[in-house]
């Protein structure tokens, strides 16, 4: 009697087993009308958009949703083999180690000439399609945004001992001190890793950390990207205690950097790929990043989002994203000085 | 006669040659230890051109404490992990135990939360302002909790996520071993602690060995746990190395540094697992349950202490969340398919897991020689590095040799057979030993062959170790991320997905509803495994 239950179980596998197979063949069909997207951005930012895109378009789209770093890997690891059209990057980061590999092919003109050129890489293998401010976010019960330093380097004072949140694993963070390296220069940078370090950091896992943080009063400013805190706001109401301090002086720590996107040499799909990069820089998607994640913009004549400054009023770093490629540099000085292990 | 010689003597007894051990299982357990150099392969072509940096990096002091760091937090978390599973399994299989059925379908339930979330959970809940902290305010005016990040907060958090382990493991043993021989001890004078500690526990080595070493191996590898709560280990610097600046071949290079580590678990797990005594079934009668007396409160506090920390707290934090978003109008988002995607990859994953452990398991128990020794510890490679490696180690190979099969639904079953083997080995391991040979030989005398005899007596008696065994891959394939974003099929996905994207970008609302459906199904998974192997196993044995 148990017997005969226990290979009740083979023919429940086979069938789904053949059900597994079908769904993968159906997967792997490649008719003209389709479009692979690796994307690091996650499914919650920006499945909409991807949706929308197929719906006008009807091109059947399918994304692979992972981390940027862990995607870019993948994409090195397949080489050429790759079934992905594009590589929709939340980071500069992955979108550069994709491109050193040789695996990105150049964007035309016409669609790298949408933004400006310190958003996109200097080849055109690649294009900013949304951007995002490096601000200090600080708790609105216990300071006011006067009680805040002009500059970043202020923050190595004493009197902010203990009530600093950075994430140095960030790959945001780790472009604001390339920044930092290419407009202050090493030494100064050096100074203020040190300084920091001095007032004891609390060391977070990334900005959403920081930003929770911040407003739970467990730290009172943080180093962090402008959009996390407009989530919090949102889910909890304006009672959340953190607000977005733009430092707005024109120096690293008043970056701008973008989200972007480029097309693999190796993809089946080029029209397509082509179409939906075009898309994404079209008003409609960029309003969707305005209105919905609360980024900026890059195309001129978008509106930036309810209660945030449009792009061009910030006094940004005047740095381009090519600028920001000496990673290796930054990581040897971070470990150097003992901010990373 | 001594107890003890009675003891050994009765295990002697048993040790003579069984029909279920056929030479030909060779076959295919070589085919599975190739499977399990995959990842070795790869990580070898890889760190063959890791740059300077890298070893200078390898070379510090610095990288030293780190390892130093990650073995300590290991070590800890084995033994708080061994010795409240032990306890808790005593509890709800020897005591008189006040609600002993419903604790031991709850208790192995912390192994469904991913480490990531439940460390955020936790962060949330006892931060120094957190939600406690909060509630502890309004009523006692408390300002700041002490900190928990660190190496306690890590002790803490993977010991509620890892006790599970050996929770399983011993219960398992505990409901199917040899009962005569406590009674013996019982009625020879010794008390519950003696008998414990001189019957119980040697009965349980082989299998506390196995499960601590699964706990050991997944402090080791574990990367979201150790990073929310701020505690520098080797596999967080690997990560890192993945993530800054997506150097592939330095982070080979450590992940062999970490193989050569895990190495050092396994044998001290072979010493400490000595000869493992085989330790059949006998004639079971109803057994006289421990009175708990006035420790009955003691315990009762322990266990509602676990559960309470390891289930009800992270449930309660995503009821919160789930709640508060929905206030504010959020959506939940959808959660059909990725659950239909979780249950029916997890379920393959645990049948395939077991079908590929069996040879393996048989020849370690059966056919004890260094060949199969070596085969048994090889079939944790997959085990001993950090699941993004194995889940590249598949894209490289996948992608490159077997185009037609890369990202599709063999490829992600394959990786999890890889990276969950270890799991199923141990309990199936302590299954084998439960097995009277001398009823497989009865029923080979009869005629039977050996195919039959395995099938038809060894199978349902090891029944309920193969139901631990579904059970602990089944859970963890649940919770699985790295392998699973990089490897299914395009387009798939499950809670796991679907809750790792939404907190990584600060939804909390929309990775409450498919957390809480994770935790649920799984929770009904459980019931469902449990019961049935309840039943089988009493069935088997009247």
């Amino acid at each position: 009697m148990i017997k005969t239950r226990y290979w009740l179980i083979l023919p429940l596998m086979a069938v789904v087993l053949v059900g597994c197979a079908s769904f993968s063949a159906s997967s792997q069909a490649e008719d003209a009308g389709s479009l692979i997207i690796y994307s690091g951005r996650s499914e919650s930012l920006v499945r909409p958009v991807i949706e929308q895109f197929a719906q006008v378009s009807g091109i059947k789209v399918e994304v692979r949703y992972g981390n940027t770093a862990e995607l870019a890997a993948t994409l090195l690891e397949e080489g050429k083999n790759s079934p992905a059209d594009v590589f929709y990057a939340q980071d500069p980061g992955g979108l550069g180690a994709v491109a050193n590999a040789g695996l990105l092919a150049v964007l035309p003109d016409e669609t790298l000439e949408k933004v400006e050129s310190r958003f996109r890489s200097a080849q055109g293998l690649w294009v900013g399609i949304s951007g995002r401010a490096r601000v200090v976010v600080y708790n609105s019960q216990r300071l006011q945004p006067e009680d805040l330093p002009a500059d970043l380097f202020g923050f190595t004072d004493p009197r902010w001992k203990g009530k600093i949140g950075w994430a140095p694993t960030n790959a945001s963070f780790q472009a604001m001190v390339t920044a930092m390296r290419q407009m202050w220069g090493e030494e100064k940078t050096r100074q203020w890793l040190l300084g920091i370090l001095a007032n004891q950091p609390v060391v977070y896992d990334g900005n959403t950390a920081i930003v929770a943080a911040v407003g739970s009063g467990e730290i009172e400013v943080g180093f962090v990207n402008h959009y996390y805190l407009y989530r919090f706001l949102k889910e909890q109401g304006d009672s959340f205690a953190a607000r977005n301090h733009f430092l707005n002086n024109g120096g690293p720590d008043s970056l701008v950097m973008v989200s972007g996107i480029g097309r693999l040499a190796a993809g089946k799909n080029e029209e397509n790929a082509l179409k939906f990069i075009h898309f994404l820089l079209s008003p409609v998607a960029q309003q969707y990043f305005a209105a919905q994640t609360n980024e900026y913009p890059l195309v001129a004549g978008v509106q930036t989002a309810a209660g945030l400054a449009p792009l061009e009023s910030l006094n940004a770093a005047n740095i381009s994203v090519d600028q920001l490629a000496d990673l290796e540099g930054t990581l040897n000085l971070l470990r150097e000085t003992g901010v990373l292990p | 006669m001594m107890l003890k010689d009675w003891v050994v003597a009765k295990r002697v007894g048993a040790v003579v040659a069984s029909p279920v051990r056929g030479a030909w299982l060779y076959l295919p357990a070589a085919l599975v230890a190739l499977a399990m150099s995959l990842p070795l392969i790869y990580l070898i072509i890889r760190a063959s051109t890791a740059g300077s940096s890298a070893w200078t990096w390898l070379l510090r002091f610095q990288t030293v404490q780190i390892m130093g760091q990650s073995v300590g937090l290991a070590l800890s978390v084995m033994l708080a992990a061994l010795i409240l599973g032990v306890l808790l399994a005593w509890l709800v299989t020897r005591s008189d135990l006040i609600g002993r059925t419903i604790w031991s379908a709850l208790l192995p339930l912390p192994l469904v939360i991913p480490s990531y979330v439940g460390a955020y959970l936790f962060v949330s809940f006892f931060a120094p302002r957190g939600l406690l902290q909060n509630l502890l305010e309004g009523w006692l005016g408390v300002e700041r909790l002490p900190s928990i990040y660190g190496f306690w907060g890590a002790w803490l958090v993977l010991t509620l996520m890892t006790y599970p382990y050996v929770f399983l493991a011993a219960r398992t043993v505990l409901m199917g071993g040899d009962r005569s021989l406590e009674e013996a001890a019982r009625s020879l004078g010794c008390s519950p602690l003696e008998t414990f500690w001189k019957v119980t526990l040697p009965q349980l080595r082989p299998a506390l060995a196995a499960s601590s070493l699964l706990v050991g191996l997944y402090v080791l590898r574990d990367f979201g746990a150790v990073s929310i709560l701020r505690f520098t280990t080797f596999t967080r610097a690997i990560y890192l190395h993945y993530q800054s600046s997506i150097d592939r071949s330095a982070a080979a290079l450590l992940s062999l540094v970490l193989i050569l580590i895990t190495v050092g678990f396994l044998v001290t797990e072979q010493r400490f697992r000595r000869s493992a005594a085989e330790n059949p079934y006998t004639a079971v009668r109803p057994v006289e349950l421990v009175r708990l007396g006035r420790w009955q409160i003691l315990a009762l506090t322990a266990i509602i202490l676990t559960v309470v920390f390891g289930l009800i707290l992270p449930t309660a934090v995503l009821f919160y969340w789930l709640v508060r978003g929905l206030a504010a109008g959020e959506q939940l988002g959808i959660w059909v398919s990725p659950l239909v995607g979780s249950v029916s990859v997890s379920g393959l994953a645990a049948i395939l897991t077991i079908l590929a452990a069996l040879p393996v398991a048989i020849l370690s128990v059966r056919r004890k020689n260094l060949l199969t020794k070596v085969l048994e510890k090889w079939s944790y490679l997959g085990y001993a590095v950090p699941g993004i490696v194995v889940a590249l180690a598949l894209v490289f190979l996948g992608a490159n040799f077997v185009p037609r099969l890369y990202q599709t639904f063999f490829m992600l079953l394959f990786a999890y057979v890889i990276l969950f083997l270890p799991q199923a080995m141990g309990s199936i391991q302590a299954a084998l030993r439960m097995v009277q040979r001398s009823l497989e030989e009865a029923a080979a005398s009869l005629g039977e062959n050996p195919l039959r005899v395995f099938q038809r007596v060894t199978l349902p008696l090891m029944m309920p170790g193969v139901a631990t065994a579904a059970a602990l891959v089944f859970l963890t394939t649940m919770k699985e991320l790295p392998a699973t974003l990089l490897l299914a099929p395009i387009g798939f996905s499950t809670l796991a997905t679907q809750v790792w994207g939404a907190v990584s970008e600060a939804y909390f609302a929309r990775a409450a509803a498919p957390a809480l459906i994770l935790i649920l199904t799984s929770s009904i998974s459980m019931y469902l495994i449990n019961h049935h192997s309840a039943i089988e196993g009493s069935s088997q044995r009247q």
